[in-house]
């Protein structure tokens, strides 16, 4: 750091009031390291601290420790294990799992379905000593992998079961409430996740099912009504989600706080509709759930009265990996079938894959599965070694993931042309199936919003910390003159970007700095934001769009980069094909993350996202589009 | 209550497209899908059948060859196995491991183990042999029942139904006998996960060749192994006048 500080001139440094302060600092510095260190890390002590790449990112800083080196989790034994589950259930899906068949009727055929108990498909993660498999985050990623290649829509059924369905008793069960639900969700009892209601879908906190305590203390009176809840017809297990009250203990009010139960129909009270008809995942069950005076003893509450909202988060954030884990299944499949028509079908006396047209979107293929790939085994990587900053990351793979699915799945349908189109090809169902992933389990533009306001929050405690610190100087100049230095080098146009350079194989050197380069502009791009707008930042989602999605490119690029580091450092026998994908995303994905920073502030673009909200505006007022055709008939 | 042994070999996956090496030594099986040879599957199907059924006390499984044989077995296990014994054969010497071979340890183990039956499948998918379960029977000077799509075990005979040219065959042997199964004799089941997960507890017995006895020396040289010809292009004829002529020109009428 002091080495390149070095190097510019007085001229340079000119513009900065703290040139003195620098200089004296630097004298300060190598005189009492010691000293420094010890106030440095006091004055940090109140402010959060992540491990997560994203999160940091937002601040201009480069924390590799999740990213780098790539994630080897798996030991021997677990490998083993994992290794001969793959057949025996990849077998299954080919030879008895009929994905057309369970579409046509709308339901996952009985003896599949009975057949994927038995498999222990229902209980992957359950101990084993409770009925399940035991399986680690990347054993299961590798798991519905195979389902996600196979049928997506069995793959909601196993996932709304397990992923979300009874996770939250694996998450914040008590040791009673494990013993009692968990072998019975592992031995044919469906469970289902209860928080969608006619009018909460995104705002989760706006709930209006209502659990009250009664009288006698002993139980929780549920009422209220879920809707689009999966398997919600065949459930018999339920972790439900209710406003209860609570006594605020500062304030003395009572008010309204999310609280999770686990509801069994068995309690009475319970109903629900018939299975709604949808676009795609036709065979997974999506019904109204309707609770009516439902009696749920208070043992049964999950995570703690006034704890729901937490409880509902951290189920979500720690199922979304898997998401990514099963659409990567999806895009290896699909993209196998445009392959095997690419290299076989001959029009005007060529091979389709001969056409640069016909490469460039196997090339895209490749480059999107290859980062959703990579990013599933990332973060099950990183939840396997006991990270607790995933959060980001794992919404930013439930975004990519679904959105490269569906763009995989449109290019595949798109090479195969009018075959693609047939029903008996089996892409249509794929890409029928494929749309609801960009909805459910928080939208995609809920997520982007929550990654950017995530980070922006994070960059600003420290920001708020770095104001703290100018007020008493002496006591926090580490900090300061951190800080100082970082933005010396920045306003002089001193390239600060973080490097990578290090951490990768000299082939993705040049690729590593793009991605360098592109931590270092994000930085200062939250700052000014932060420094424009203040809190009004939250109403920004023009804004906050360009910049999620800025973190999006970043993150990807440096995941593909430490896959593909490993995959070269290993002599993997395709690593030389790994480095040409990482080569080109990388390349692609800075373009991006420049062009998308920079229309946080460029007059031009902010002028057009005004023209934007105006459009949409008027829209609005009409009911639709504002001009009559060109014939005006 | 019977004991049965049965034999199971690791091969080559039945769908992966065979590759000849480029010294013509053999086929490439570095890095190769494999799994439990599907006739052997339907051998350990229903020596585990037997054992539901009851007729069976134990059914142990047995596989001849290179550490990576044990992955066969823990699939038979997984169906429903008891135990399992892994005959170590080392990779050179595998490499010329004959049917002769196999079934000198088979009968040694089958003897050792006290089996009362030994099914094993009527050939491999890779060498397509088909001759271990009548040798193991030689050498036991045992009956043999090969070919079986029918298994019916009562007072100590062995009803075996076997298709042959004409229709069914149904042969009765004594026990102790060895039986060979057959594509139809039964559909193998799943191995299910939480069998998996309870197969690795299972034991395997682990013992060399020269624990049972058995010389490995080769008793074939392999001279060459080659790719099937390629198949000629076919040509389309005008009209049928054509067709027999051309028939007639290269003998075939």
């Amino acid at each position: 750091m002091f080495k390149v500080y070095n190097k510019l001139n007085r001229n340079q440094l000119k513009t900065l009031e703290d040139y003195k302060t620098v200089q004296k600092t630097r004298r300060l510095l190598s005189t009492s390291a010691i000293h420094l260190k010890e106030k440095t890390s006091d004055s940090k002590k109140d402010v959060k601290q992540s491990k997560s790449f994203t999160m940091n990112l937002f601040r201009g800083q480069l924390q590799t420790s999740q990213v780098f080196p790539y994630p080897n989790v798996l030991n021997d034994e677990q490998t083993e294990t994992l290794t001969s589950l793959v057949d025996p259930v990849t077998k299954f899906f080919k030879e008895v799992n009929n994905p057309l068949k369970n579409d046509e009727i709308e339901t996952v055929e009985p003896n599949t379905l009975e057949g994927l108990w038995d498999m222990g498909a229902f209980s992957l993660q359950v101990p084993q000593d409770l009925g399940g498999l035991g399986l680690s985050n990347t054993q299961y990623a590798r798991m519905v992998e195979i389902v996600g290649a196979h049928d997506l829509a069995v793959g909601i059924v196993l996932g709304a079961h397990q992923s979300i369905g009874f996770k939250g008793i694996l998450l914040f069960g008590t040791p009673e409430q494990k013993a009692k639900y968990l072998p019975r969700v592992s031995n044919k009892e469906f469970a289902a996740f209860c928080l969608t209601e006619p009018s909460s879908g995104s705002d989760a906190g706006s709930i209006r099912t209502r659990a009250v305590l009664s009288p006698d203390g002993k139980h929780f009176v549920l009422n209220g009504n879920k809707i689009w809840i999966s398997n919600g017809g065949m459930a018999e297990i339920m972790t439900v989600f209710a406003q209860t009250p609570v006594k605020d203990e500062k304030t003395g009010k009572t008010v309204d706080k999310v609280t999770a139960f686990i509801v069994e129909r068995a309690f009475g009270g319970v109903s629900n509709s018939p299975p709604e008809k949808k676009m795609g995942i036709k065979a997974s069950n999506t019904a109204e759930v309707t609770y009516e005076d439902v009696k749920i003893p208070i043992e049964n509450v999950l995570g703690g009265v006034g704890q729901g909202f937490k409880v509902a988060m951290n189920i979500l954030n720690n199922g979304r990996f898997g998401m990514a884990a099963a659409l990567s299944g999806t895009m290896r499949s699909v993209t196998a079938k445009a392959v095997e028509h690419a290299t076989t079908r001959v029009q005007f006396g060529k091979r389709l894959d001969s056409f640069g047209s016909i490469q460039e979107k196997l090339a895209r293929m490749a480059m999107l599965h290859y980062v959703t790939e990579s990013m599933a085994y990332m973060i099950s990587g990183n939840m396997d070694s006991g990270s607790i900053d995933y959060h980001l990351e794992a919404a930013i793979s439930k975004c990519f993931a679904s959105e490269s699915a569906w763009y995989v799945c449109d290019e595949a349908i798109q090479i195969l042309g009018g075959m693609g189109y047939m029903k008996a090809t089996g892409l249509e169902k794929v890409m029928r199936d494929l749309r609801i992933f960009r909805i459910f389990e928080g939208t995609n533009d809920i997520l982007r919003l929550f990654v950017a306001l995530t980070g922006i929050q994070f960059a600003g405690s420290h920001l708020k910390e770095l104001q703290k610190a100018f007020k008493n100087p002496t006591a926090n100049l580490g900090l300061i003159l951190e800080e100082v230095t970082k933005r010396a080098l920045s306003s002089v146009g001193f390239s600060s970007a973080p490097s990578l350079s290090h951490l990768v194989h000299p082939k993705l050197s040049d690729a590593a700095n793009l991605a360098g380069q592109s931590v270092g502009l994000f930085g200062p791009a939250v700052e000014s934001l932060l420094i424009k707008h203040g809190k009004g930042i939250i109403d920004e989602q023009f804004l906050l769009n360009r910049l999620a999605q800025a973190a999006i490119d970043t993150y990807t690029m440096t995941v593909v980069l430490s896959r593909a580091t490993r995959a070269l450092n290993l002599g993997l026998p395709t690593a030389d094909y790994e480095a040409l994908l990482t080569q080109v995303y990388c390349s692609e994905a800075s373009d991006r993350v420049a062009s998308n920073l920079l229309q946080l502030k460029s007059g031009k673009h902010l002028d057009n996202f005004s023209k934007m909200s105006d459009i949409a505006e008027q829209m609005c007022q009409s009911g639709g589009l504002v001009q009559p055709n060109p014939l005006n008939l | 209550m019977a004991r049965v042994l049965v034999g199971v070999k690791r091969v080559i996956d039945y769908a992966v497209k065979i590759r000849v090496k480029p010294d013509k030594s053999g086929v490439v099986t570095d890095g190769v899908k494999h799994g439990l040879n599907p006739f052997d599957e339907i051998a350990v199907e229903e020596a585990v059948r037997l054992k539901e059924k009851k007729i069976a006390s134990e059914v142990i499984a047995v596989s001849c060859g290179i550490p990576q044989a044990q992955e066969s077995l823990r699939t038979a296990l997984a169906m429903g196995a008891d135990r399992a014994v892994h005959v170590e054969v080392p990779q050179p010497q595998y490499d010329s491991l004959l049917p002769l071979h196999v079934s000198k340890i088979l009968a040694r183990v089958a003897v050792d183990e006290k089996a009362d039956i030994v099914i094993v499948g009527k050939q491999a998918i890779d060498d397509d042999s088909n001759q271990t379960a009548q040798m193991t029977a030689a050498i036991l000077g045992w009956p043999q029942a090969t070919f079986a799509s029918e298994v019916t075990v009562a007072d100590g005979n062995v009803l075996v139904k076997r298709e042959v040219d004409g229709g069914l065959e149904t042969v009765k042997v004594k026990l102790p006998a060895v039986i060979s199964a057959d594509l139809r004799l039964n559909e193998p089941r799943y191995a299910t996960l939480p069998n998996i997960m309870k197969a690795k507890k299972k034991p395997i017995k682990k013992l060399t060749a020269a624990d049972v006895g058995v010389d490995l020396a080769p008793r074939q040289q392999v001279l060459s192994v080659e790719d099937p010809p390629t198949r000629q292009a076919g040509s389309v004829v005008p009209d049928v006048d054509t067709l027999i002529t051309k028939l007639k020109e290269k003998g075939h009428l």
